[in-house]
């Protein structure tokens, strides 16, 4: 593998050079964990491991589940109700399951934004970062199709509201709607299909991360000062780095186990805090819920669909352009996806040659305001679409798009980045010392 | 226009049931037992409101999704599991192998109840949203709950006592009620019921037994769930507290003195 030089696995024994030379299991497990890492990773590199930890519980958790559940439109709100009340221990599995969605993303969410300010997303690490996008992008196809399965009325609602969704693009829009359903409508034929793939994406989502690592094992991991580790000699390598296994793995192990107390505190104490109690209520066509709300995870997003409305005039403008084809609805729909898009493209928009945010001093404030920006659209996205809360959506929705094609392109340019530490062995001894040899 | 909504909704026969309601409506918060980490069923309480909802809600309401057995839960109201299934047996069910109708068992659920087009109860506690919709930062249900039980308590104590006919049916006020008219005519009175450990069966005493019976039939497995997650985050706390010592030897050799 290339990379960053070090020791690398050596068979010694007979029996050790056999299999080696049959398949070099030992040896890749061996470069993997012991994969030097900057010695100077802050707490912010602790998710990886609470993402890893999720994506198993959550297949664990399902697989049991789905052993109980049944994916037909009569049978599934009951069974659902059968595994939290017959089957032992149903009803913990089943809240792990479904609060583990948030936790997943939560810890994306924060994995995702550290990227943003240490500028991981950069050269050489392009890769690693698209492949991460793809990951979340698959990640909101099985939350989403998972929430439809309990079969509550926030399920059939959610599930018809993000099909439309489809049925705007333009002329085929119908047919791919159609495709996507079964039918005409939600209803048996989309519960099997959304169940089929919310089992399948898991799978699809566990290669990506192998690839994802694979990826990032191959430059390095990023760091807090963006500074590359030295990779002269194994000495010159080994000034910077300290392997993974055990010095990672003991301070991953440690945060994760501090995440997962507290996550278990929701679990067992509030577990429905974050769900819908529509979704109490078995799905009901004849029957359309006062307030249609994603799940908290998607409110961002979801803002961004509502923000760009018929009165806005980009939408206006466009719309004329196109001849109408491209209305309202299909132009909230392209700004949703839009905005998705933009962050994989930040490798790109970002001019700065400097890669890490703590040595830009105007970059920062605008990474801070993205943040602020990426919660007050969640805020936003579950309040009506009357009042003052559409112009609040455009607003966010307008500096969502700016930060990524005008702030980024432009602040490389015109920025002055501060003075840097030479190497990363420099950056933790400013904090910690210089160790006693 | 809400006239005609409330016609409209009415015909299709779900003016009880459709609504997430929260967002408007006056939700009185409740002392539950059952509150907070450490929060238990109160046995005697849950007893208590079994017995309002069988002698006054279950003539239109179901409970489908609870199994008769549950009953005898020591987690739960903790009946004789013989009382229980001569309770069962007073009612019947059909069974397809049989063709026929047959005393219910203890392994059969609560009857499906669809009179009057009154929604089945079994997860009412869940379904609805006390102290608001979905709108909001959700600091104040993290604090107050989300206030299912809150809200069948707030209803059953919230009728004014106003009622009006429309379309050929009759509508009650009620404070709490999206919409603020409800189909369900006043269900409880002063001493409509006769309780069975001699408690004053005053109309916010039952509905405040029955909410919180209500609240057992939404989620029967709170005690064992909360006991579970307390041994789950102490382990976790003592497990963190060991990688964190853990942690902070392996690192020492690598980090100078100052810090």
């Amino acid at each position: 593998m290339a990379g960053i030089p070090h020791d690398h696995y050596e068979p010694k024994t007979g029996a050790e050079k056999w299999l080696d030379s049959r398949l070099p299991i030992v040896g890749l497990i061996y470069n993997t964990i012991m994969i030097p890492t900057p010695k100077n990773l802050n707490w912010w590199w602790i998710w990886g491991i609470v993402l890893a930890f999720c994506l198993v519980m959550q297949i664990a958790t399902g697989i049991i589940l789905v052993m109980h559940y049944t994916p037909h439109v009569d049978l599934a709100f009951a069974s659902v109700e059968h595994i939290m009340r017959d089957v032992n221990g149903g009803y913990f599995i089943r809240y792990l399951h479904g609060n583990g969605a948030s936790l997943f993303f939560f810890a994306v969410y924060i994995h995702i934004f550290r990227g943003l300010y240490y500028g991981s997303y950069k050269a050489p690490r392009e890769v690693t970062w698209i492949v991460g996008i793809v990951i979340y992008i698959l990640m909101m196809g099985t939350a989403f199709m998972g929430y439809v399965l309990p079969w509550g009325q926030m399920s059939f609602w959610g599930a018809t509201v993000i099909t439309g969704l489809f049925g705007a693009i333009p002329g085929i829009g119908g047919a791919i709607q159609a495709w996507l359903l079964g039918g005409p409508a939600v209803d048996n034929a989309t519960l099997n299909r959304f169940f089929s793939l919310h089992y399948l994406l898991p799978f699809v989502i566990a290669a990506l991360v192998i690839i994802h690592i694979w990826a990032f094992h191959t430059t390095g991991n990023n760091n807090p000062t963006g500074v590359e580790v030295r990779r002269g000699s194994k000495a010159e390598a080994k000034k910077d780095t300290l392997p993974f296994w055990p010095y990672f793995v003991i301070k991953d192990l440690f945060a994760l186990v501090l995440v997962l107390a507290i996550f278990f505190a929701v679990v067992a104490f509030m577990p429905n805090y974050l769900g819908h109690p529509d979704n109490y209520i078995e799905a009901n066509p004849l029957a359309t819920p006062a307030h249609i709300v994603p799940e908290w995870y998607f409110l961002p997003f979801y803002a961004i669909l509502r923000a760009f409305t018929g009165d806005v005039w980009v939408v206006m403008l466009v719309n004329w352009l196109t001849f109408g084809i491209v209305d309202a609805k299909f132009f909230g729909v392209i700004a949703m996806f839009g905005a998705i898009a933009a962050m994989a493209l930040a490798p790109w928009l970002d001019t700065s040659k400097i890669r890490s945010g703590q040595f830009r001093p105007a970059f920062k404030w605008y990474f801070w305001l993205l943040a602020v920006d990426f919660v007050v659209l969640m805020w936003v996205g579950a309040m009506p679409t009357d009042g003052i809360y559409p112009y609040i959506s455009l607003i966010g929705a307008t500096y969502w798009f700016g930060y990524f094609f005008v702030i980024l392109p432009l602040l490389g340019v015109f920025e002055k980045p501060l003075p840097m530490p030479a190497t990363i062995e420099e950056d933790f001894n400013n904090h910690y010392g210089k160790p006693a040899e | 226009m809400k006239k005609f909504l409330i016609t409209a909704i009415s015909a299709l026969g779900i003016a009880t049931g459709a609504f997430a309601a929260g967002d408007e409506g006056h939700v009185e918060d409740i002392a539950f037992s059952f509150e907070g980490p450490f929060g238990t069923y109160d046995q005697q309480q849950l007893r208590r409101g079994f017995q309002v909802y069988r002698e006054v809600c279950s003539s239109c309401h179901g409970l489908k999704f609870v199994p008769l057995r549950t009953l005898a839960d020591e987690d739960g109201l903790g009946m004789n599991p013989d009382w229980v299934r001569a309770y069962a047996a007073e009612m019947s069910i059909y069974d397809a192998e049989l063709d026929d109708e047959r005393p219910r068992k203890e392994t059969d659920h609560f009857p499906t109840v669809t009179a009057a087009n009154a929604p089945d109860l079994s997860l009412m506690a869940k379904a609805r949203a006390g102290f608001h919709g979905p709108y909001g930062t959700g600091i104040s249900q993290f604090v107050n709950g989300i206030g299912g039980p809150e809200y069948i308590y707030s209803l059953l104590t919230g009728y004014t006592g106003e009622e009006k006919e429309m379309a050929g049916a009759f509508f009650y006020e009620n404070h709490t009620f999206p919409g603020g008219w409800i189909s369900m005519n006043p269900p409880l009175s002063d001493d409509l019921i006769e309780y069975e450990d001699g408690t004053p069966a005053t109309v916010h005493q039952m509905a405040e037994d029955v909410s919180a019976f209500l609240m057992w039939t939404a989620e029967p497995k709170l005690m064992p769930r909360k006991q579970w997650g307390f041994v789950a985050v102490l382990l976790l706390a003592l497990f963190t507290t060991l990688l964190y010592l853990t942690n902070k030897r392996i690192w020492a050799p690598h980090k100078g003195s100052h810090s």
